[in-house]
Formats: C-alpha cells, structure tokens, sequence
C-alpha cells in the first residue's frame, strides 16, 4: 500500500481511537480504580454483588431474555412468509420494517408510553367499548413490549437474509427425498438458518440487556434494571469508577453472546442492520 | 428395451402469467427407458420435469405414474427422485447424512442405511467419502453425491434436470458414460433434460426435442439425426444445411436449379419441400465430377475435420472434411443420394412450431 492510501485511512483511524479505543480504556482505568485515591481496586466490580444490582442485573437477563424469545418467535414466521412471497428483492418488504426506525428510538418509546398510560389511548378505547382496561404501564410487561417493538426488526432482517439464502432446489430436494414440509423445515430449513437465528439473538439480546431509556420510560422509577443503575451511578451518584466496573461486569456478558455469534456468524449475515 | 408404459403425460397444460410453456403436451415414457429431453432454454423441457416431480401443478391434463393418476401428489409422495441443477446438497451435513436423508426420513434401519451408504457410495465411485462435507468436494463429485442420495430410495424413475451444466467439457464426456453404465445397474427409467444435443446423443434411448412448449420430434439418437422432420430439428441437432428445394419426381429433387437424385417416394411431384444436407455428408471432389461446382471462401481447422464454406448456385455450403480445399479453389459438390433428407416445407411460421404429436 502505497503513502497516498495509508494517509485516506487516517481519519477512521483518528475516529477509532478518539471515540472507540480511547473511551474503552478509560472505561477500564476507572472501573478498576478506587473513587477515593486512584489507587487500584475491584471493588467497583464488586458492587454487582450487591442485592440490589444483582437483582437490577438479574431482572435485565429475565427481561431480555424473554423479549428475545419473543422475537424470535414473531419474526421467523414473519421471515418465513416473506421469504416465500419473492417480492422482487425484497426491498419494498425490507422497507416496511424498517421504516419504524427511521423514526427517533425516543419518540418511539414515548409514543408507546402515552399509548399504554392509564387514561391514554388504548385505555381510552377500551372504556369507549365497555372492556376492562389494560394496566402494564410502569409493569415488566411494558418494558418487554418496549424492548420487542424496538429491536424486532434486528430479528426479522438477519433470518431473512439466511432464509432467502438457501436454494429453492435445496427444499426441493428434501420434499423430493419424501420429507413433508414440517420434515424439511426441521431437517433443512432450520439448521441452514442457524447463522441467522444466531445473529439476531445477539442483536436484540445485547441492546436489551443495556437499555435504560425504555426501563425508564415504560417502567417507571419503580422497576430498576442493571442500564439504568449504570446510568444512575454516571449521572445522579456522580461515582464514574462504579458506574464503570459496573459497565464492565455487563460488557463480559455481551462478550459472551459476540464469541457465540463469531462462532456461527461466518458470513455476517445481520451485519447489515447495524 | 419394450417395456410397458410407466409415465404418461396427457394433454397437460401450463402458463406463467400469460407466457404459455407447455400447450396440450402429451408423452408416454416406458419402463426402463433413457429419456432426454431436449430443447433451448423456455421450450418447456424443465417445466415437463418439474411436472412430472411435482413441483409444479399443471394447468390441465393429467400425469399417470404406473397406471395411478398423481397430477395432484406431493413431491415427497412420489415415487421417483430428482438430481438438481447444481446438485442441491445439503451442506450442513456430512455426505452421508445427505446420502441417508431419504432413508431416515422413510425410518429405515440403522443397518438398512448403513450398508445403501456403502453401496451408493461404491456405485458413484466415491467410497470412503462418508464424513466429509459437501462444501470439500469438486463439482463433478457432488453431483455424483446428488445421484447417490436421489438412487439409495430406489425410485422407479430418476429425473435429471440439466445435471451436468456446471461441469467442465471434460467431466461432462466422463459423467455421460458414468450416467450410462449407472443407468444399465439400475435397470430404471432416467429422464434426462438438456439442452446440449451431444449429451442427448450419447445417452439416449429415445430423444424428445422440444420447442416452444410442443414436441418437435421424437425418435431414436440415430433417427433425430438422420432423418430430422423439420428444419427446427435439423438445425438443432448438430450443424446442417437447410436448403428451400422442389421434389420434381420420386426419387428426384431439384436443389438451386441442379437435380439431386435422392432416395424419397412418394411426395409427388413439384412439391416445394426443404432438404438437409449435414456437412459431413458433403464431398468435395474435382469440379468436372461434382453435381454442382463452387467456390471455397473460407476453411477453419475444427481438430478432428476442416469446416470449409463453398459458394455454390447462390448458397453457401457447409462442409465437413478431413481433406483440405485451400480458399479461393475450384471444386465440385458431390452428395449420395441416401444422405439428402427430404421435408415437407412449413406452410406457416405457427405450423412450424407445432409439429406433431404420436
């Protein structure tokens, strides 16, 4: 590579150590110091041990958890259907479920937060109708609604693009070779979208898990998960060194999801998305 | 070879959207039998298949397997098995949970399958390659991995849509004789779409030449080829000239104002017909003995012959020889009466197309 195209690099590399590696390190350095004297510690680390970020901590896994499930429960069949439809490139298809996110993730979340208060829309309808009244405002119910609403769209686009991946020819074969199609879908079907169904596990499991903006505007102050004590430490407490080895306790489970998609994401099928 | 017919097709018909590919299309396949199905691409030879597999639903007209009518059967309720273009493996398994698909999914025994693994592997020449995965093998490889899997069901009838279309020239002259000799082991019928007429003449008992959804021809390799029905055949099949002619007598045709002696009766006399003449059948010998004489404008050597073009009576002849007339030379055009085939002329561009049904 010659010095003309080294120098084109610069700027992304500027911009890697400016805002990714730099903001890392830091992250490292306060979480693994003492607030009082600098001096090294873990008991930043610690704190997760506490009862009340350990079961902030535990709630965020259980919320997570279960809105990915949901996910993916919604979207394979949705992928399913759109992969059998063909229409033309799937661009017009792509566009509709992206287009919720071309709106901000906060008007998104409000807009959920007035629809779902209790004199708000869907409640106002429902007395019109004469109906008992939903109450999962400031509920975990809300905030898996939130969280499934947001991130469903990272579920739907990395099946799809496995699912449309495999061969018509290769489902053929199996309906040819005597399987019935529920016969095909788990012995070929399945397993050939793994990668996808892989992906998009992590990416709604992982934006799930760190969230404090929909906990806090779907849960209320009452329901507290491990995002919004993260955010309390930065912001309310002013304790940046716990704030970060909290961070840190949390990053290690994301690693653990990203070594699981290194592991079967080969060919980056969602990469896409982000 | 006579067997009894397994496969009928009657009156089935097929359009995609107001395109029509298949119109009233009737064949009836014996037992034991190579079929091929030839044509260019859109003349319906892939639709028949996909038929017949079912895969596709026809419009009209029903498909009789083995004196049972199964127009509306599922693939997996079929007795007979395909090999895909580009072979369709399963690449998350290894080759032998591709060659035992079929028999799991038929809930075979362990030793049942075990042992057709074996045998479909030694058939296809590939013993020993039980756990690898099809992503390490070659593309001649996997497509014998595709007829392993499609075989070890013991299907009545295998279908073959364009399975060599992906292979190289030399694979493709190899797996032409593999798919003979499988064939004559077996002891069932293949039908076998394609549309490289060398593929058809090398395998096939019986060649179907199809074009625009109708069957052109339908006969014997040798037959196709000698005695092509119409110019749509004759030009498909391997290279020819086409020639617009007059039949003058029995026995007698007049091609570009000179008369021909050929060996056809009984067409009448004056009747506007088409001949083909196939480049090989041509002689080029001294100008004083030929039928006509011409002149050689251009000469390529071909390998196995030279192909040579002569300006002869306003048309230019092709010709194949392994005797070199340089360009510019003077020559004479000799043909043998029996190597001129005579067809009746189309009335019509549509009637041309339609051909004729047995």
């Amino acid at each position: 590579m010659n010095n003309r195209k080294r120098w084109l690099a610069a700027p992304y590399t500027v911009w890697m150590a400016a805002f990714i590696v730099i903001p890392l390190v830091l992250i490292v350095y306060y979480g693994l110091t003492s607030n009082k004297d600098g001096s090294f510690t873990l008991e930043n680390i610690l704190l997760i041990a506490e009862p009340i970020n350990r079961k902030a901590l535990w709630l965020a896994l259980k919320l997570s958890f279960i809105s990915t499930a949901i996910c993916l429960l919604l979207a394979y069949p949705l992928a399913m259907i759109l992969r059998n439809r063909k229409v033309g490139n799937g661009s017009f298809i792509t566009m509709v479920f992206m287009l919720p996110m071309w709106m901000n993730f906060l008007l998104r979340t409000i807009a959920w937060q007035n629809l779902l208060e209790k004199t708000g829309v869907i409640n106002a309808v429902l007395e019109f109708l004469h109906l008992p009244l939903l109450n999962i405002i400031n509920t975990p119910y809300a905030i898996i609604l939130g969280m499934v609403y947001n991130f469903l769209p990272f579920m739907i686009l990395p099946i799809y693009n496995t699912l449309v991946k495999i061969d018509q020819n290769v489902i053929n074969a199996a309906r040819d070779l005597g399987a019935n199609s529920f016969q095909t879908f788990l012995h070929v079907m399945l397993p050939l979208s793994v990668p996808g169904i892989i992906s998009g596990i992590t990416m709604v499991f992982v934006p799930s898990l760190t969230t404090f903006v929909i906990s806090k505007i779907l849960g209320g102050s009452k329901i507290v998960l491990i995002g919004n004590v993260i955010e309390q430490q930065f912001k309310t407490v002013n304790n940046w060194n716990a704030g970060s080895g909290l961070s840190l306790v949390l990053m290690v489970f994301i690693l653990i999801s990203m070594a699981l998609v290194n592991k079967y994401d080969k060919n980056s099928e969602g990469a896409g998305v982000w | 070879m006579a067997g009894n017919t397994l496969i009928d097709l009657m009156n089935i018909s097929k359009t995609y959207g107001k395109d029509m590919v298949l119109d009233d299309f009737c064949l009836s396949i014996k037992e034991n039998e190579f079929v091929t199905l030839l044509g260019p691409s859109g003349c319906g030879k892939t639709t028949t298949l996909r038929i017949i597999g079912g895969f596709e639903t026809p419009d009209t007209g029903k498909v009789i397997f083995d004196g049972k009518d199964i127009t509306k059967l599922a693939p997996n309720e079929r007795q007979l098995n395909t090999v895909f273009q580009k072979y369709a493996l399963f690449t998350h398994m290894t080759i032998a949970d591709n060659i035992a698909f079929g028999l799991k999914i038929k809930k075979k025994s362990r030793q049942y399958i075990q042992d057709k693994i074996k045998y479909a592997l030694k058939l296809v020449n590939l013993d020993g390659y039980e756990n690898r995965m099809p992503d390490s093998l070659s593309g001649g490889q996997q497509q014998r991995i595709a007829i392993a899997r499609a075989i070890v069901n013991e299907p009545k009838v295998l279908l073959l849509d364009e399975p060599l279309g992906a292979l190289d020239l030399k694979l493709r002259q190899d797996m032409q004789y593999e798919l003979i000799r499988l064939k004559n082991e077996l002891g069932i019928t293949f039908i076998y779409v394609t549309h490289d007429q060398e593929e058809a003449l090398t395998m096939s008992d019986t060649i179907v030449v199809m074009n625009q959804g109708y069957i052109q021809q339908m006969g014997t390799p040798e037959m196709i080829y000698n005695e092509p029905q119409n110019a749509f055949v004759a030009d498909f099949i391997g290279e020819s000239n086409i020639i617009g002619a007059t039949m003058v007598e029995d026995r007698l045709v007049n091609i570009l104002g000179v008369n021909f002696r050929c060996v056809d009766e009984g067409i009448g006399n004056n009747v506007p017909v088409d001949v083909v003449i196939r480049p090989e059948d041509i002689d080029l010998v001294a100008p004083e003995k030929g039928i006509i004489t011409g002149t050689v404008t251009s000469l390529i050597f071909k390998g196995v012959h030279y192909e040579m073009e002569v300006m002869a009576n306003g048309h230019e002849w092709l010709v194949h020889s392994t005797d070199l007339s340089p360009v510019g030379s003077n020559v004479g055009i000799w043909v043998d009466p029996f190597d001129i085939q005579i067809m009746n002329k189309p009335e019509s561009e549509d009637e041309e197309a339609v051909g004729y049904h047995e």
